[in-house]
């Protein structure tokens, strides 16, 4: 790339010069005068996640492209059927990277995720809790609403305040605001050093020599703890790594070996989400539980259950036939909150629900930017 | 100068009289909530209150509510609420675009009272404090543990964490550490019915929307902020600086673009030009080069061994495109010192001129040198001087245009200047404010920024936290009637053009 591509002042209005824009735009506006319930899609590689699908398929795929990358400005806009996979590898090409490694699911309908469901389901790989999370990188957006008005917020700049966040509210929303157009994106460069460490630890240990960790200055990207073993990935300058290797101590892993493991690890592929989906099939009252929690929540029990902890705690992956009102509870009692990620039983919801006044919002919020109730109704909660 | 605010403006005329029974309204209402000391209504104790950091505009509110207890808070937030009277909220009154600029028809509500550290937390890295503790504050109570509150505002001494909230400020280091919305886990308060609410959570997430990324920057428009968790970092164990001469501002331009190029994120990345060296260097004498037509102030921080690594790195970049001179700082006294006169650029200018006038537009980094090139010819078609210092990192310009309030015209045309430099910095793809806000004083260039359904969105977000528009309003967003007022038409819409570029 020589010159900078879509210099904003020579920007045109695009809606009638682009003909899979003109498309959508025309299927809400309708959507909307009759009251049809639309289910926004990408490549349907999230499907699964929040309450089940309803109403008409709306493919965002045709509005697919790299419309805007400079890479000293750190900057990417792409639009919302560009397949991640096709993004990462743009970056890459200039020694670039999504810091916060968005997971690419298996067993889309039409491939392993796109940017605007990125976005909109808001979910990060391994390294969350050390880098941020997609929120985190969102600089702006432009969304298609419920009125089938085409609208842009924030922007292609590091520092931006005019204006509400909206573009940071899309990411995690499941669509239920509209349909996301095209994001712009921070990115960082590929930091240049990466080592995998293995200590031998309990839970309680982990947990805490995790956090202890986090108090200082080393290059810590993403934890796994799991049975007894901690997986510890450092990532940072060559020099910052290899004192960090010094001072840790634990066994060195060898990346031909790890670095597979943590792109299992990101897209759910690897041996516990495997025999998650394997016990869930089996057990039809097994399910795969997300829990958020602080990082430094002491260890919580679920009977009968797997756990698999992410994010140097923050993250707790529980496959368990445990009722849901019994997980939702612990993982409230530490300080957190627990999704429903994967399995049959859709009756208590998909995300914890939510306390007045936070639930009026989201029901006025809904009605402001979707006052037809067409989009994705359902998915993050019942009556949004 | 009293500039009236949009709600007032738009009213028919009301008479003094009117005003006065509001008030005598209000002010019984509030005084069976709060003790007496802590309700203001006489002019001469109202005063005070008058304006925040954007001393140009000034109006008295009705009340000034000083509540200690939450208690308290949530029965003014009530009372006001059944009443109609709009509520501005107020930390430390250092905000630079009039965000906590009183509703003459409104309650000021003080939270200068809510100043206490709740807890710091080494383990989880995280401080649960009140919205009136002051940024620095935080980090000196997290110092002990090898920690602190990246986020560091120039006015760190004085704003409050509050205020931070409402404004997403940044700050010197963003580029690296992020701003406010990326520090911040969890903000505590109530609504405008006087309903606790919490946004966030102190795990990495909440269910449902994310609200409290749209809170963060929102400018007390959709909520009042009583406790913040913020998240604290480890001290790097070193930092060193780097000063660097150009000879032309589109070298040091070009220098910044090239650092990031080469995959380096400095820990600070400062520009200064050869106006603002001048008068920094005049008041904290730190040994600037006043023969550079740019300054470059960068940073590294890190591991000793990091640090030397990086700071080789940025010297060779720079180097090549084209510094001229090099100083790098030997210990951590001359680190401050280099940093001095970027700290001080507000009060150096203050020092050389009666008034000054900051803006606080961001563009794509690429475009520096082309807006310093505009912002010269400004000089001249307006008249007066103009300093520069840049988030170069982050493209967050602030120039600092200077003029003479006592003069006829030149406040006028200081305005037209700002304007100019909002509206152009726009066009160049950027936006009207980085990390100061909107506020007051740059409501009419929101009218350039968005459309009319953008806006009439973001009022739609505002109606469902504040369906009656009492929490500071008049601010943030202009109103279809002012920016038809206003005039001029908004520059961008919609996607950018040629989505199917050839892979490069």
């Amino acid at each position: 790339m020589t010159a900078t591509m879509g210099a904003p002042e020579t920007i045109l209005p695009a809606v009638q010069a682009d003909p899979a824009l003109a498309a959508l735009v025309e299927r809400v506006r309708a959507a909307q005068a009759q009251g049809t319930a639309l289910s926004i899609a990408g490549h349907g590689s999230k499907l699964f996640y929040g309450g089940p699908p309803v109403g008409e398929p709306l493919d965002t795929t045709e509005l697919a492209g790299i419309s805007s990358y400079e890479p000293t400005e750190l900057v990417v806009t792409a639009r919302a059927g560009t397949p991640l996979e096709t993004l990462e590898a743009v970056l890459a090409e200039r020694g670039q990277c999504l810091p916060f490694e968005p997971p690419q699911f298996p067993g889309g309908l039409r491939g392993r995720g796109t940017v605007g469901g990125m976005v909109a389901a808001g979910l990060a790989g391994p390294p969350r809790a050390c880098v941020g999370g997609v929120r985190d990188y969102v600089l702006g957006a432009t969304l298609l609403n419920g009125r089938a008005e085409v609208l842009s917020f924030g922007g292609q700049v590091m520092k931006n305040v005019a204006g509400y966040d909206v573009s940071r509210l899309l990411a995690g929303s499941l669509g239920v605001l509209g349909v996301i157009l095209e994001v712009s994106l921070k990115v960082l460069p590929v930091q240049p050093a990466t080592a995998t460490l293995r200590f031998e630890l309990g839970e309680a240990a982990a947990l805490r020599q995790l956090n202890a960790w986090g108090g200082q200055p080393l290059p810590l990207n993403a934890s796994a703890w799991w049975d007894g073993m901690l997986l510890l990935r450092l990532r940072g300058a060559r020099a910052a790594v290899d004192a960090a290797i010094a001072r840790l101590g634990g066994e060195r892993i060898d990346d031909t070996l790890a670095d597979p493991f943590w792109l299992g690890l990101r897209d759910h592929t690897d041996e516990f989400f495997a025999h998650a989906r394997a016990t869930i099939a089996a057990n039809p009252a097994a399910n795969l539980w997300r829990l958020s929690l602080p990082q430094t929540a002491a260890p919580v029990q679920l009977t009968g259950g797997e756990q698999l902890i992410e994010w140097g705690g923050a993250q707790r992956w529980w496959c368990t036939a445990a009722p849901a009102a019994t997980v939702r509870d612990v993982a409230r009692r530490a300080g957190g909150h627990a999704t429903l990620f994967l399995g049959d039983d859709r009756g208590e919801g998909a995300f914890a629900p939510l306390a007045e006044p936070l639930a009026r919002i989201h029901r006025e919020l809904k009605r402001e930017f979707d006052p037809a109730g067409v989009f994705n109704r359902g998915r993050l909660y019942p009556e949004l | 100068m009293n500039a009236p605010t949009e709600a007032a403006a738009v009213r028919d005329a009301p008479s003094r009289e009117d005003r006065a029974r509001r008030q005598a309204e209000v002010v019984a209402a509030l005084r069976e909530l709060l003790p007496p000391h802590a309700l203001l209504w006489q002019r001469e104790d109202t005063q005070p209150y008058e304006c925040d950091g954007l001393t140009a505009y000034r109006a008295l509110p009705l009340a000034v509510a000083l509540p200690e207890t939450e208690g308290q808070v949530a029965a003014v937030l009530k009372a006001c609420h059944n009443l109609r009277v709009p509520v501005v909220a107020r930390g430390a009154g250092t905000g630079l675009s009039g965000g906590a600029l009183p509703h003459e028809w409104g309650v000021t509500l003080s939270l200068a009272k809510f100043n206490r550290i709740l807890r710091v937390d080494p383990l989880s890295r995280t401080a649960v404090v009140q919205s009136g503790v002051r940024n620095a504050a935080i980090s000196e109570a997290a110092s002990p543990h090898g920690l602190y509150y990246a986020p560091d505002p120039s006015s760190k001494i004085a704003c409050t964490i509050g205020g931070n909230v409402a404004e997403n400020s940044g700050g010197m280091h963003c580029l690296k550490y992020g701003l406010t919305v990326h520090n911040v886990l969890r903000v505590r308060g109530y609504t405008v019915r006087g309903e606790p609410v919490e946004f966030g959570s102190e795990a990495l997430d909440a269910p449902g929307l994310d609200l409290l990324s749209a809170v963060i920057g929102s400018e007390g428009m959709l909520a009042v902020t009583l406790e913040v968790t913020v998240r604290l970092v480890p001290k790097p164990q070193q930092a060193r600086a780097i000063l660097a001469s150009f000879d032309d501002v589109r070298k040091a331009g070009d220098a910044v673009a090239a650092l990031i190029a080469a995959g380096i994120i400095p820990a600070g990345l400062e520009m200064m030009d050869k106006p603002m060296t001048a008068a920094v260097e005049d008041f904290v004498h730190a040994g600037y080069d006043l023969d550079a037509a740019a300054l470059l102030i960068c940073e590294s921080d890190g591991t000793p061994e990091e640090v030397e690594e990086e700071i080789e790195r940025m010297v060779a970049v720079m180097e090549g495109a084209g510094a001229t001179r090099f100083d790098i700082s030997r210990d951590e006294a001359e680190r401050v010192k280099f940093w001095s006169g970027r700290m001080n650029a507000f009060p150096a200018s203050g020092r050389i001129s009666p008034d000054y006038m900051c803006m606080d537009s961001t563009i794509p980094r690429r475009r520096l040198a082309d807006i310093l090139t505009r912002i010269a010819e400004m000089e001249v078609q307006y008249g007066l001087r103009c300093c520069n210092v840049f988030h170069a990192g982050d493209g967050n310009l602030h120039p600092l245009i200077l003029f003479d309030a006592n003069e006829p015209d030149q406040l006028h045309r200081a305005e037209l200047f700002g304007a100019d430099i909002l509206e152009t910095s726009v066009a160049m793809g950027g936006t009207v404010t980085g990390e100061h806000g909107v506020g007051i004083e740059k409501i009419n260039q929101m009218c350039v920024q968005f459309t009319p359904e953008e806006r009439e969105q973001m009022f739609g977000l505002k109606r469902a936290f504040d369906p009656a528009g009492l929490l500071n309003p008049g601010k943030l967003i202009p109103t279809l009637h002012r920016c038809a007022e206003y005039g001029k038409m908004h520059v961008r819409k919609g996607l950018l053009p040629f989505p199917d570029l050839p892979r490069f």
